[in-house]
């Protein structure tokens, strides 16, 4: 093994280059390839969190990225390791989530022989990654790690994947390229177009039934605080995708709720009558647009503002299209306002709360209900409290009842739907934040795609509190299967279930369960008093069904609501 | 309908998957691709024949533009181009047909770069249609193979 007293080797350079960039914890998992890099590791000050899955490290690092607003960092050795990563990158791809992604790779020399434990990770994830770079000189590390990091976090974020030979990694006595970037290819858009800003405005002020339809582009550019000027300065109704959502905080009045397929009802008929719809940060997709783009939104005038050209006119077709920065655009928006009279929008209102009136989401308060133990968890949760979430049932009730307040306090998988998610993102949301109170609602079923993480939150002393919404069932494909399938459930039976207790229990952690509408406060109570990690398991009903539905394929307004 | 997009890459391995990969991914259809070096040894040239309507290629060229391996992107249908396509030609040739086979090659300007016992091999240049038209007049004589680079193309300089 390479020693640093011979001087710097590829890992050293690595994990310096890393450090340039501010990294402060990888989340991993080693492997053969991987020697001198977990060698190197022992001298640096990088911290080091150990998961017991690859695909634990790379969730782990995306929650880690999402409530830190950091570009978040993993290592998976070659091979299986790196196959395991797979999901994780398809995961920050879809939902635009800056991540590296390093793996290591069988030396140079065995490349493309089949060699053990070698896949040609670059090809695999082509499709799933925003860049990539097969290191071949230990040299060019530091360029490379700058490019990687400034790609991740820039424009549309995105993972960027590195992959590392283990020769690259082992050379002593490298003396390092200069770290310049040679990125001639890459454009990020910044400021909108000006002569366009006043067009929108002029729409805006013109407009009498406008909604603005917000996206992970705000969180992403951090422009929540624009949003709710705008929104209050002309006194705009503001719906949000899943991506979106604490754009505007929960309980604004201003706010109508998600859109789209578990949209509200009301989010879901303002967007269809709307006149003047600005679509910030979004990409019209499909499980808000149900798959019909040209039925989205027709009695509307649409602006489109993103900061990824591709998305303009992908799906929909729209008037305005601006390029930018969500909230630079917004800026600019409110500059020119003062120059424009404010829209009219006071039937607009009426109309809308007639419709608020009419469909609020309301559920039974007489047995333990998921909406009940989700409100329970929010009157505990403070402006700096995290919620994680799984992929199902448990996910579309959290968006819908969970007073989100901002956008960075929330992590769930989206585009992806990636079940698993949740309890790494947990890991990774508490490390970033180790101050701030970090809640996983799951159910049962995404819980037992990643338990074993439950071996990484007691590793490493995080107090997470895990409310896992047990209805012994997949939830969602047996609501699918009710709907669509005449009742013909098949496969969503979970009955091999452990108890979940004593799961938590047999890694020491604190478990509790809940059977009746009585225990619900109490035991809530006590997780979040407990000062260490905590699994509260409450049992819920299978015939439990997430409600207002859009069934695929239907206009938005054609809900199924109960 | 057909654009012809001019597109700069950087000069290393890997590049050609990303382009095609994301071609075949959002199924985009390629009617022809040729890559090769240019004046500057770390740039690349791909000229892409590529189908579809004006949504099609505004998507096709903001998807290129968006890979980092890529630095430009110019769709030069609607503009004053040279272009060119290299072919070689197999064909049949018996003591009948040879006279006028050849006598077509030279209507087309073409030049016999290989003559064997029952066949001659025919370089061309020209534009497609050209090519196009020279196949169609020499396929009754029994065409035998047909290799072509697809299309380059460059700007023509202002005058």
């Amino acid at each position: 093994m390479s020693k640093e007293k011979t001087g710097l080797t590829g890992a050293g350079i690595l994990l310096k280059a890393l450090q340039q960039e501010g990294v402060d914890v990888l989340f991993g998992y080693p492997g053969g390839v991987l020697l001198p890099m977990y060698d190197a590791l022992l001298d640096s000050p990088i911290r080091h969190v150990l998961t017991r899955h690859e695909q634990g490290a790379v969730f782990a690092a995306d929650g880690y990225a999402r409530v830190s607003g950091k570009v978040g960092v993993c290592l998976a050795t070659s091979g299986p390791g790196a196959t395991n990563v797979v999901t994780g990158v398809a995961n920050a791809y879809l939902d635009s989530i800056p991540l590296v992604v390093m793996t290591g790779q069988v030396s140079t020399s065995s490349l493309g022989t089949d060699s053990f434990q070698e896949v040609d990770i670059i090809g695999i994830t082509l499709p799933i990654t925003k860049h990539s770079y097969l290191v071949k000189d230990p040299r060019e590390l530091p360029r490379i790690i700058k490019e990687a990091f400034y790609i991740a976090r820039t424009g549309r974020p995105g993972p960027v994947l590195i992959d590392l030979p283990r020769d690259v990694l082992a050379q002593v006595n490298v003396e390092p390229f200069p770290s310049d970037m040679k990125l001639k290819g890459y454009k990020v858009f910044g400021r909108g177009n000006n002569g366009k800003i006043e067009e929108v405005v002029k729409a805006l002020s013109e407009s009498r039934k406008p909604v603005l339809y917000a996206g992970g582009g705000v969180v992403t550019a951090g422009a929540e605080g624009v949003v709710r000027q705008l929104t209050e300065i002309a006194n705009l109704p503001v719906v949000t995708t899943l991506m979106g959502i604490g754009s505007l905080p929960f309980g604004h009045p201003n706010l109508l709720g998600m859109v789209g397929m578990h949209g509200t009802v009301t989010a879901n008929y303002a967007v269809d009558d709307c006149d003047l719809l600005i679509a910030v940060g979004v990409r019209f997709d499909d499980r808000v647009t149900s798959g019909l783009g040209h039925r989205f939104a027709t009695k509307a005038k649409v602006i489109h503002i993103d900061i990824d050209p591709v998305e303009i006119s992908k799906v929909v077709k729209t008037h305005i299209q601006i390029v930018g920065d969500a909230r630079l655009v917004l800026e600019e928006m409110l500059d020119v306002l003062p120059g424009f009279t404010v829209p009219l929008v006071a039937d607009w209102w009426k109309q809308l709360r007639v419709w608020k009136n009419d469909h609020s989401l309301s559920y039974d308060l007489d047995r333990l209900t998921p909406q009940m133990v989700i409100e329970g968890v929010g009157k505990f949760a403070d402006e700096n409290t995290i919620i994680t979430t799984d992929v199902g049932q448990h996910q579309m009730w959290v968006a819908q009842c969970y007073p989100t307040v901002n956008p960075r306090n929330y992590a769930t998988s989206c585009g992806l739907g990636a079940m698993g998610y949740g309890l790494p993102a947990a890991v990774g949301a508490q490390i970033a934040r180790p101050d701030a109170l970090v809640i996983l609602i799951t159910g049962d079923g995404s819980l037992q795609m990643t338990m074993q993480e439950l071996a990484t939150m007691a590793q490493n002393k995080l107090p997470i509190k895990i409310i896992l919404l047990n209805n012994g069932v997949l939830g969602m494909v047996r609501q699918l299967q009710k709907t669509f399938c005449e009742g013909r459930y098949n496969q969503i039976q979970l009955d091999g279930n452990p108890n979940f207790v004593k799961i938590a229990e047999a890694y020491g952690i604190l478990g509790i369960q809940v059977d009746s509408v009585e225990q619900v406060q109490s035991a809530l109570a006590a997780a979040i008093k407990h000062p260490g990690p905590v699994l509260v398991d409450f049992t819920i009903s299978p015939d439990e069904a997430v409600l207002p539905f859009v069934p695929p394929g239907n206009e938005i307004t054609d809900m199924i609501v109960r | 309908m057909l654009h012809t997009l001019a597109v700069l890459v950087e000069n290393h391995p890997g590049v050609l998957i990303r382009v095609a990969g994301l071609f075949a991914r959002r199924g985009y259809n390629i009617d022809s691709l040729t890559v090769c070096m240019t004046e500057d040894p770390d740039v690349s040239r791909m000229t892409i024949v590529v189908n579809g309507d004006e949504q099609v290629i505004e998507q096709v060229r903001n998807q290129l533009s968006k890979l980092v391996i890529v630095h430009t992107v110019t769709d030069l249908t609607a503009q004053s181009v040279v272009d060119r396509e290299l072919a070689l030609v197999r064909v049949e040739v018996s003591a009948e047909t040879r006279s006028v086979v050849l006598q077509t090659v030279d209507v087309f300007r073409g030049r016999v770069v290989d003559m064997g016992r029952s066949n001659i091999t025919i370089e061309l240049t020209g534009d497609i249609a050209k090519i196009d038209a020279f196949v169609h007049a020499i396929r009754p004589y029994g065409l035998l193979e047909l290799v072509r680079t697809g299309k380059i193309a460059i700007l023509r300089s202002e005058v």
